[in-house]
């Protein structure tokens, strides 16, 4: 009895000690997730500005001499997939994951190769066997600007440029609330189309251009590859912190839980072994008692 | 202050500059340009390179990267990706980063993958110089 109580206590230290990282945990993911809305809400007028800019130049110019636009079919594509570093974030890697798979899967059955650029260990590692991984991103996620999106567009863009590849799309999880992400695909080349056909404000048509155009456009749509990635990186920081404050609360409750069963456990021991000692020492005395 | 112009600087973390000033100076593709109020509306890509204003007759220097610039007849907006003071260039910096790119540049052929980045890292470093020097 005595060995199972001592037994019982230690468990409920190594659950207690558990409980302590998994909160400590939360937290930090907590105060990291807030430093990442904030930049995500600053992003925003630039992205939208752009965004603006962007379709109503694309819109204007029917362009078939930008290379970034040009639209082919020789059956190689490259996916961008965003994950994060570490893990201890529930489902937030594995969905993209499985995303990006089920894509690759469906491309392969009409016929193409598909190539990865890998943001993030986890997707890394889950698909270094198995896929090929043109480019790499790691540990870069802890704390990036923009630069970090125009390396990983230089990386894409030039091999597409030269024609190795025809279509580049981004799969990362999209920030929708902190208990909730989903894992998106977007299109980012050839770019043209993007244009959601909404109308094109009239005001638009008085504009000067300069330079021309088109050499506008071709300026602006490099830039506007850089948003859309750089939107990516940060909504994944976002939800890799926001995935991880959840499923680090839910850790923290179940442990409460473990330690209340434990305590519960520890008493009704500790309880059935002072019963049997007065079991015992009544037991003695009424031997005695009936002996005398 | 009927003649007067908005202006509103962009870049990717915040809101860099939102206010009325008297003029700006873009460094556009075409080269540069000033700008005042009553302005042709105008939409023009920015180039790295200087951006100045004037504000109650001063004027202050900044160094800002790629982007591009719309400019109604009230209102710039310029949409940069990034936007340094003046006045926070570190010269001795720069100017280390200049010599390295030139000794890197020396005896480097042009069809090298890398020669365009040293190159464009050499620009850089030198428009900071002579944003500082403006101080």
């Amino acid at each position: 009895m005595g060995a199972s109580l001592k037994e019982i206590k230690r468990q409920s230290v190594a659950v207690d000690k558990t409980r302590q990282i998994t909160r400590a945990m939360n937290m930090v993911a907590a105060s990291k997730l807030k430093a990442a809305q904030v930049k995500m809400e600053n992003f925003r007028p630039y992205a939208g500005k752009l965004m603006e800019v962007f379709s109503s130049l694309s819109g204007r110019v029917v362009s078939t001499t930008n290379p970034l636009l040009a639209v082919r079919d020789s059956g190689r594509i490259k996916v961008i997939m965003m994950t994060s570093d570490r893990g201890l974030c529930g489902g937030f890697n594995t969905n993209v994951i499985k995303a990006v798979e089920k894509f690759a899967r469906a491309k392969k059955a009409e016929g193409k190769e598909v190539s990865l650029i890998a943001v993030g260990k986890k997707g890394r590692d889950s698909f270094r066997k198995k896929e090929t991984i043109s480019g790499q991103y790691i540990e870069e996620l802890s704390r990036f600007d923009i630069s970090l999106a125009t390396r990983i567009a230089e990386e894409a863009i030039s091999p597409f440029v030269a024609g190795e590849y025809d279509e580049l799309y981004l799969c990362y999880n999209e920030f929708r609330s902190v208990a909730s992400q989903k894992p998106v695909m977007v299109r980012l080349l050839p770019a043209a189309s993007l244009g959601t056909g909404e109308e094109e404000p009239e005001a638009a048509a008085d504009y000067v251009y300069e330079p021309s155009e088109e050499e506008l456009l071709a300026h602006i749509v490099p830039m506007y590859l850089r948003v859309l990635i750089y939107k990516g990186l940060l909504e994944t920081s976002a939800g890799e912190h926001g995935a991880r404050m959840v499923s680090m609360d839910n850790a923290t409750s179940n442990c409460e839980e473990m330690i209340q069963s434990l305590t519960q456990k520890f008493n009704s021991a500790r309880q059935a072994a002072i019963t049997a000692e007065l079991m015992d020492i009544v037991g003695g005395t009424e031997a005695l008692s009936a002996k005398g | 202050m009927a003649d007067d112009l908005m202006l509103e600087i962009v870049t990717p973390d915040r809101l860099a500059f939102s206010d009325v000033v008297e003029e700006v100076t873009l460094s556009g593709s075409e080269g540069e340009f000033g700008v005042l109020v009553g302005h042709v509306p105008l939409l023009s890509s920015i180039k790295i390179g200087e951006l100045n204003y004037t504000k109650d007759n001063k004027k202050a220097y900044y160094l800002v990267g790629e982007g591009y610039a719309e400019i109604t007849n009230l209102k710039a907006t310029v949409l940069v990706e990034s936007i340094e003071e003046a006045g926070s260039i570190i010269v001795e910096e720069a100017k280390r980063a200049k010599e390295s790119a030139e000794a890197r540049l020396v005896g480097m052929d042009k069809d090298d993958p890398d020669y365009e980045k040293v190159k464009k890292s050499l620009d850089m470093a030198e428009t900071r110089l002579k944003v500082a020097e403006k101080m």
